[in-house]
């Protein structure tokens, strides 16, 4: 975010207090300035108490936590860096962490390629009947990760999984991917893409209706081809929708949950175990709170440096269009 | 060659809609696309298909997409295996009161931002987007901890109070707010209305497609949600649908997979009925806001 889009189109910039237009002759109710602070603490209160609250203090007191053998009894004891090099020595969280990466490296490209896929298809003007397809598509993104996870595991069952009887029919064997040390990774990255890309699709689809058909009959009338329009047009016009979707699509990777939880717990062999699996178990299941908040701290971080990254790539490049 | 072109693309466009009718191309297209989309579908309508399946069928080889015998056998199990009810009810009041409180707190606080200049208002507004970041599971302990200190745990204030407000919600707003016609409320304001007045009577109404976005969004987030029911809800009596059905299929959950599709079309119908009645708006609010 830059500032200068945060700031009101057509306020002068060096104007901070709100005064009000010469002809109202100053005297509006917010006027006074006790009143005028009353009434701006009164509409901010309730939601920075709940965010201060249940925001900012958990992050100060996770900081605090990480560096403590806290367990939820007894008397936290102070340890140090001794979490954080944990983190980074166990071999276990190194592997999870390599995890992670490999799910946000493939979930990431597939999903925004799908969804513009199917955006441009569903935004084509020679598709009929393209409302049914646009709600249609959307629906696996109103059904729970979880609740998909479950239909996709009764899909892939290497017995009685339709998907896999299919598959074999047609002489493909894939086995019990969920149990495969190789595909149970891309198995949950697949149900992740299928439950998200409607949140992207429609995104692009929002981008996509924002621009200008005169630019496509321009290079029409140029001589462009359906490819040429696509990467003339369509995609550098699509900056903008692009960097908010990368940036989404690599945060909602990085916090991959459910979807693990429930196909593979993080099996086989530890293959699918991710960082917020691992937070799970260390903080809620083996109670070692001091050493789950380390690894929340260094996955914030990361998420940070991320987003930072993205702003500095993408922040640039958009500037001259509003977000 | 462009002064050959241009006259076949204005016409082309002008006598579009009456040729694509009987375009076969366009209808070739379509069929592939159905196909793709039905393939898109298929977890979907097995969920369906499956909740109507004799236990006898659901495991049957060779496996088949439609029941031969439908049955509602699977819905009344799973209201005898949870108190599947009581889980309807919790995701009701959890998923309904974080949207109506974080609407509420949002939308006061976006109006402040967006309306009301006041010193630290744009540093303000970076520390709120900033905090978007964070991954909730970076504060998940400390949330509990807070909660339980409160004497919250397995209660409706523990559930919602965490989600009351939230930043993407106020910058959500915060943008719609910002592109209102300033005008609107200064006119307000001339006429000797107060801040809380103008909020109310003059930038809430005009902000109608805006809210019922978030509030999809809030409510279908928090509906699906796992991990936090599933650490905060110790006791069954308070978990929602979403975490109950996955505790069925935990170690040695060894509940019959019809059964399991029924409780998890049950949880998806809320979502997918309100979907449905609101889906044009919702698209389109999506697109029209600030969440590009």
């Amino acid at each position: 975010m830059t500032t200068k889009h945060l700031e009101r189109p057509g306020t002068n910039r060096g104007a901070r207090h709100y005064r009000p237009p010469g002809q109202l002759g100053g005297r509006t109710p917010l006027n006074g300035t006790f009143k005028r602070r009353a009434t701006i603490v009164g509409f901010l209160a309730p939601a920075l108490i709940v965010l201060a609250a249940f925001v900012g203090w958990p992050m100060i007191s996770a900081l605090q936590l990480s560096f403590t053998d806290a367990s939820g009894f007894g008397t936290p004891e102070f340890v140090g860096l001794e979490n954080y090099l944990r983190v980074f020595t166990d071999p276990d969280i190194v592997q999870s962490m390599g995890n992670t990466a490999l799910y946000a490296v493939l979930f990431t490209p597939v999903a925004i390629v799908v969804a513009l896929l199917l955006a441009l298809v569903i935004n084509s003007p020679r598709l009929p009947f393209r409302g049914f397809f646009r709600s249609t598509l959307f629906l696996p993104f109103i059904v729970s990760l979880a609740v998909a996870a479950f239909a996709w595991s009764y899909l892939l069952d290497p017995q009685v999984g339709l998907l896999n009887y299919w598959l074999q029919a047609v002489g493909i064997r894939i086995g019990n991917v969920l149990q495969d040390p190789v595909l149970a990774m891309p198995t949950v990255v697949l149900v992740a893409v299928w439950k998200n890309f409607g949140f992207y699709m429609v995104i692009f689809l929002a981008g996509l209706q924002e621009i200008p058909t005169s630019l496509y009959e321009a290079a029409q009338l140029d001589g462009a081809n359906g490819w040429k329009r696509f990467t003339n047009v369509t995609f550098p016009m699509l900056s903008n929708t692009m960097a908010f979707v990368v940036i989404v699509a690599l945060i909602a990777a990085l916090q991959a949950f459910d979807q693990i939880y429930i196909l593979t717990s993080g099996g086989p062999y530890r293959s699918t175990e991710t960082i917020v699996m691992q937070i799970y178990q260390s903080g809620f299941k083996d109670l070692d709170l001091g050493f789950a908040s380390a690894l929340s701290y260094v996955l914030l971080i990361v998420t940070l440096l991320l987003s930072l990254a993205q702003f500095l790539f993408f922040g640039r490049r958009g500037k001259d269009t509003e977000s | 060659m462009t002064t050959l072109a241009h006259p076949r693309v204005l016409t082309a466009s002008r006598a579009a809609v009456g040729r694509r009718r009987r375009d076969p191309a366009r209808w070739i297209f379509f069929a592939a696309f159905l196909l793709v989309t039905l393939a898109i579908m298929l977890p979907v309508i097995i969920i369906v298909l499956t909740a109507f399946k004799p236990a006898s069928e659901v495991n049957a080889y060779p496996p088949t997409l439609f029941p031969h015998q439908w049955t509602l056998d699977n819905f009344q199990a799973i209201f005898s295996e949870l108190p599947f009810a009581r889980l309807i009810l919790n995701s009701f009041g959890f998923a309904g009161g974080v949207t109506v409180f974080a609407l509420v707190f949002d939308s006061l606080a976006a109006y402040a931002l967006a309306r009301l200049d006041f010193r630290g208002s744009r540093i303000l507004l970076i520390v709120i987007i900033a905090s978007l970041m964070i991954p909730f599971q970076a504060t998940l302990i400390p949330i509990y901890q807070l909660v339980s200190q409160l004497g919250w745990v397995n209660t409706f204030a523990g559930l919602i109070a965490p989600r009351a407000a939230d930043a993407f919600g106020i910058f959500f707003l915060r943008q719609f707010f910002v592109s209102l016609p300033r005008d609107l409320d200064n006119a307000a304001r001339i006429d000797g209305a107060s801040e809380w007045r103008v909020f109310r009577s003059v930038v809430l109404p005009n902000a109608v497609p805006a809210l019922l976005t978030l509030g999809i969004f809030t409510f279908v987030n928090n509906w699906n949600d796992l991990l936090w029911p599933l650490v905060f809800t110790t006791d069954q009596e308070m978990g929602t649908i979403t975490s109950g059905l996955t505790l069925l299929t935990g170690p040695g959950g060894i509940i019959p997979q019809g059964v399991m599709m029924a409780g998890a079309l049950i949880a998806v119908l809320p979502l997918a009925i309100m979907f449905l009645l609101v889906q044009r708006r919702f698209i389109e609010s999506v697109a029209s806001t600030g969440l590009k």
